[in-house]
C-alpha cells in the first residue's frame, strides 16, 4: 500500500434514525500502523460509527474506505470478510463452547463432512500464540477471566484476517496489569501495520497508547489531531464538551420548599458506598455520569425496583412503607425507567391502557370492584391533549407510536397520579429535539407545581440545562456535587471521568 | 386496470371488512360453520343434537375461561385435565364416605384450588417455568387420582348429587347454564375489573407492569388458583353427569382447552384476550366434532381434523397480524 493511502477512511458519513441524526457528515482517516483514539461524550455518535464500520448499520449517505477502496457493508459478515473487526465491551463469544470452537466458529475445518478436531486445535493454538496467550484450546470459554476472553476475541479477529481492528472501551473492566497486557498486544498489532481505532473516555490511555485522536460531538466531527504531542488534555476535554447551551431547556428559577425526597444511606448492587441526599419540593436534581457509573442502579433502589441492602427513602417526611414500585407509587414516588421498550410501555396494549395502568386503582366504582370506564376514557383524553401525545386515537397500540410520544404517554401515566417525587432515567434518550424541549417544559412545570424531580442523563448539556443542582456519579459513588452556578461543563465532565484519567 | 376512484372505494370497503374481521372474525367463522352444518348435515339442527353439542363443550368451556386468563398473563396450565379427574374422584370418595354432597363438593374445590395455588407459587414466586411446573403437577395430580381411586371408577351413591349434571332449566341442561355463568363472570372480570386489565398488562410486559405498581406475583398466583378451582368445579359437574368419579377421564383436555383459546385469538405470548372470541373458539371446536360424529367420520380422522383446524386458525391469525 502506498504510504499516502489511508488504511481506513470515513467519508462524509451520515446516519439518520427516525427523528434523530446520529451522525452528520463525519470524515476522518486512520493510518495503517497507528492507533487512533475516537472520543466524545455519550451520544456523540461513536457507537453509531462503530456499528457502521462493523456492518451492523448502513449509513444514510457517505462511505467507508479500506485502503482507498470504497466499501459498503450490507452485513457484519461482509465487514469481517473485508478484514474489519470490532471488539465490543460485551464480547461475542459462547461461554459453553471451548476456546478453540469459539476461535474458529463459522469456519470449522472439516474432513469428509466431519469436524477435524486435530486441525481445529492446531489452528486455535496458532491464533492464541499470536496474542501471546497461554491457554489450552480445549478450555471451556466460560472458565476464562474477562481479560482472557478479550484476548480470545482479538485472536479470533486476527484469525479472520482483520487488518482494521476497532476497540470499544476495552479496558473498562480490566485491572491495571491486564490493561498493560492489552496495550502490549495493541502495540504489536500496530507494529505489524494494522490500523486501530480506539474508543475510550480515559485520557491517560489516549496519551499512553494512541498516536492520533478524533473528537465527535452531537454526531459531528469536531477535530482530528494527527499527532497528540502538541495537544493538552484540557484542549481535548474542551473540544468534547465545548458548545453553547441554548434555551431549549427553558430554565427558570423556582421557589423550593423543604421535605421533598430524602434518601438515607441507601446501599445495594452497583453502589460502592451508601448514598444519602435530599431533593427539595420544586427542585430539579440532575445526575450525570458515564454509562455504568451506578446512576440507574441508584434510581432503581430508590424507587423499589430493586431491594436495597440498607437505608431508607422518605417522601415528604414519610418513610416508604415497603420495597416495591407499588409502595413507592402509593407514596407518590414514581419512576420512568431508562429502557422505555423493555420496562416502560406495554407495547401490545393501547395508549389509553398504558396511561391508565397505574392510576385506575384510585378510580374504581361499585364498592371498588369495577373500573370506572368513564373516568378512564376522560383521563386518557385529557392527558393526551395536555401532553400533546401524537396518536391517531387513544385506542391505538402504543407500540406504534414514535419514541417521543411513547415517553409522553409514560409521563401521562404518572401525571394521572398524585405525584410528589418523579425520577426520570434518561427521559429524552432516542427522542427528537422537538419532543425533547416539550419534555423539558413538562419537567419544569412539574417542579414549579412543587414536585421534587430527579433526572438521570448521560447528556451533559441536558443535565446542565435543566438542573438546579448536579450530582456526578463515578464508579458506584457520588463523586461530586455542584450548584447550578458552579456546574461548568469542564468541571462536571472532569468529575465524571474515571479516576486518574485527568490530572 | 381499475380507475383511481374504484381503487379508493375498494380500499374503504376492505378496511371496513378488516375492522369487522378484527373484532369478530371467529364469530363470523362460527356463524358460517353453523350455517353450513345446518344446511348439509342431517339431524344437526335438531333440539336433541344442539343440546348434546352444548353439553359436550361444557367442560372445555368452563376451563377455557380461566385458561384465557392464564394465557393472557403469559403463562400456561397443563394440569387442568388431571385436576378434572382428581376432583371427580375425590368428590365421589368423600361423598361416599360421609354421605354429604356439600362435604364432597367442598373437598374437591379445596383440593383444586390448592393445586392451582401451588402451581402459582412455583411459577410466580419461585420463578419456575410454567410449562415445566404444570407438566409436573399434571402428572402428580393424575397419579393422585389413580391412587385415591385405586385406578377404578368410583360410583357415586349419593343420588342428590346427580342433579348437578342431569337437571335442566328452560330445556337447557344445568352444566350448560353453569358454563354460560362462567363465561359471564370471567368476561366481566376480564373487561370490567382491574384484575383483568392487570393480567393483560402482565402478559404484555411483565417488567413494565411491575414498575407501574401492578402486583405481578399476587395476580399470577390468583390466576392459577382460580384455574385450579374452576377445573375442579368442571370435574365435579362431569362426575355428576357420569354418576361416578373416573381417574382416567379428560386425558389431553388441557390441549383442547388451549386450542379453543388459541382459536379464540388469545395470544400465547400474552397480553391479548377477548371473551367473545374464546366462546366462539370453544363452540367451533365442539361444532366440528359434533358434525364429524353425525357424518360418521371415524374418531381416528377426527384427531387429524382438529389439528388441521387449529393450524388453520393460527395461520389466519398470523395473516391478520401481519397486515
Amino acid at each position: 500500500m502506498p504510504p499516502d493511502v489511508m488504511a481506513l477512511d470515513f467519508v462524509g458519513l451520515k446516519k439518520e434514525f427516525p427523528g434523530v441524526r446520529a451522525l452528520d457528515g463525519v470524515s476522518f482517516a486512520v493510518r495503517g500502523g497507528s492507533v487512533h483514539a475516537l472520543m466524545g461524550e455519550n451520544g456523540a455518535g461513536k457507537s453509531t460509527l462503530l456499528k457502521i464500520l462493523s456492518g451492523a448499520y448502513q449509513p444514510t449517505s457517505g462511505a467507508v474506505r479500506l485502503g482507498g477502496a470504497e466499501r459498503v457493508f450490507a452485513s457484519t459478515a461482509e465487514a469481517i470478510e473485508a478484514g474489519v473487526a470490532v471488539i465490543y465491551q460485551e464480547l461475542h463469544l459462547v461461554p459453553d463452547m471451548t476456546v478453540a470452537e469459539n476461535l474458529l466458529i463459522g469456519r470449522y475445518p472439516q474432513r469428509g463432512g466431519f469436524l477435524n478436531r486435530a486441525a481445529l486445535r492446531a489452528e486455535a493454538a496458532r491464533l492464541l500464540a499470536l496474542v501471546g496467550e497461554d491457554i489450552s484450546p480445549d478450555t471451556r470459554l466460560g472458565r476464562l477471566s474477562l481479560a482472557q476472553r478479550q484476548m480470545v476475541e482479538i485472536a479470533k479477529a486476527l484469525g479472520r484476517g482483520a487488518r482494521v481492528v476497532a476497540f470499544d472501551e476495552p479496558t473498562s473492566s480490566l485491572s491495571a496489569k491486564e490493561t498493560d497486557r492489552l496495550f502490549a498486544i495493541i502495540r504489536d498489532l500496530k507494529s505489524r501495520g494494522h490500523a486501530i481505532l480506539y474508543v475510550t473516555h480515559r485520557m491517560d490511555e489516549v496519551y499512553e497508547i494512541c498516536d492520533a485522536a478524533t473528537v465527535l460531538r452531537d454526531g459531528r466531527h469536531v477535530v482530528t489531531h494527527d499527532s497528540l504531542a502538541a495537544v493538552t488534555r484540557d484542549a481535548l476535554v474542551k473540544s468534547m464538551v465545548g458548545r453553547e447551551l441554548t434555551n431549549v431547556y427553558n430554565y427558570r428559577p423556582r421557589p423550593h420548599a423543604p421535605e421533598g425526597l430524602e434518601v438515607r444511606g441507601i446501599a445495594g448492587p452497583g453502589l460502592r458506598k451508601p448514598v444519602s441526599f435530599q431533593v427539595a419540593r420544586g427542585e430539579i436534581l440532575g445526575f450525570f455520569g458515564l454509562v455504568g457509573a451506578g446512576r440507574s442502579e441508584l434510581m432503581r433502589l430508590i424507587c423499589g425496583a430493586v431491594d436495597p441492602e440498607a437505608g431508607e427513602v422518605l417522601v415528604q417526611g414519610e418513610k416508604l412503607p415497603g420495597n416495591s414500585p407499588r409502595a413507592a407509587i402509593r407514596a407518590g414516588l414514581v419512576f420512568c425507567p431508562e429502557d422505555r421498550k423493555k420496562e416502560g410501555i406495554v407495547a401490545i396494549r393501547s395508549v389509553a391502557e398504558n396511561i391508565n395502568l397505574s392510576a385506575r386503582r384510585s378510580h374504581l366504582v361499585g364498592a371498588g370492584l369495577f373500573l370506572d370506564l368513564a373516568w378512564e376514557k376522560r383521563n386518557a383524553a385529557e392527558q393526551i391533549s395536555r401532553l400533546g401525545v401524537r396518536t391517531a386515537s387513544p385506542s391505538t397500540l402504543i407500540g406504534l407510536l414514535s419514541g417521543g410520544n411513547q415517553q409522553k404517554a409514560i409521563l401521562a401515566r404518572w401525571l394521572s397520579e398524585r405525584v410528589r417525587v418523579i425520577v426520570l432515567d434518561e427521559p429524552t434518550r432516542g427522542i427528537d429535539i422537538g419532543a425533547k424541549s416539550e419534555i423539558y417544559a413538562l419537567i419544569h412545570d412539574l417542579a414549579a407545581s412543587g414536585v421534587s424531580v430527579v433526572v438521570v442523563s448521560s447528556e451533559l448539556p441536558e443535565i446542565l440545562g435543566i438542573s438546579d443542582r448536579v450530582f456526578v456519579m463515578r464508579e458506584g459513588l457520588i463523586a461530586a456535587e455542584f450548584t447550578r452556578e458552579a456546574a461548568t461543563p469542564e468541571a462536571v465532565l472532569h468529575a465524571a471521568l474515571p479516576s486518574g484519567s485527568i490530572t | 386496470m381499475s380507475s383511481p376512484t374504484s381503487l379508493a372505494a375498494s380500499s374503504i370497503q376492505s378496511s371496513r371488512f378488516t375492522r369487522l374481521w378484527d373484532s369478530a372474525g371467529m364469530l363470523l367463522v362460527l356463524a358460517a360453520l353453523f350455517l353450513t352444518c345446518s344446511l348439509f348435515v342431517d339431524n344437526f339442527l335438531s333440539v336433541a343434537n344442539l343440546r348434546g353439542l352444548a353439553l359436550s363443550v361444557s367442560t372445555i368451556g368452563m376451563i377455557s375461561c380461566t385458561m384465557m386468563f392464564c394465557l393472557a398473563a403469559g403463562d400456561f396450565d397443563l394440569s387442568v385435565g388431571s385436576v378434572v379427574a382428581f376432583a371427580g374422584v375425590l368428590g365421589a370418595t368423600v361423598m361416599n364416605t360421609t354421605g354429604s354432597v356439600a362435604l364432597g363438593v367442598a373437598a374437591a374445590l379445596a383440593a383444586g384450588s390448592m393445586i392451582g395455588l401451588l402451581n402459582g407459587v412455583f411459577v410466580a414466586r419461585l420463578g419456575v417455568n410454567a410449562l415445566i411446573t404444570t407438566l409436573a403437577s399434571m402428572q402428580i395430580v393424575r397419579g393422585l387420582g389413580f391412587i385415591a381411586s385405586d385406578g377404578r371408577a368410583v360410583g357415586i351413591r349419593t343420588a342428590g348429587f346427580f342433579d348437578f349434571g342431569n337437571t335442566a332449566w328452560l330445556g337447557v341442561p344445568l352444566p350448560v347454564w353453569l358454563t354460560i355463568a362462567c363465561f359471564v363472570i370471567f368476561g366481566v372480570l376480564l373487561n370490567l375489573t382491574i384484575f383483568g386489565r392487570n393480567a393483560l398488562a402482565i402478559g404484555g410486559n411483565k417488567e413494565a407492569a411491575h414498575l407501574a405498581g401492578v402486583p405481578v406475583v399476587r395476580i399470577k398466583i390468583l390466576i392459577f388458583t382460580l384455574q385450579g378451582l374452576v377445573a375442579a368445579f368442571a370435574g365435579l359437574v362431569l362426575s355428576a353427569r357420569m354418576t361416578s368419579g373416573q381417574p382416567n377421564t379428560s386425558l389431553g383436555l388441557e390441549l383442547e382447552v388451549i386450542s379453543a383459546c388459541v382459536l379464540g385469538g388469545v395470544s400465547l405470548s400474552g397480553g391479548v384476550a377477548r371473551i367473545g372470541a374464546v366462546v366462539a373458539g370453544v363452540l367451533i371446536m365442539g361444532l366440528v366434532q359434533n358434525a364429524m360424529n353425525l357424518l360418521n367420520i371415524p374418531p381416528f380422522y377426527q384427531y387429524v381434523a382438529r389439528g388441521l383446524i387449529l393450524l388453520g386458525a393460527v395461520m389466519l391469525d398470523r395473516f391478520k397480524s401481519r397486515r
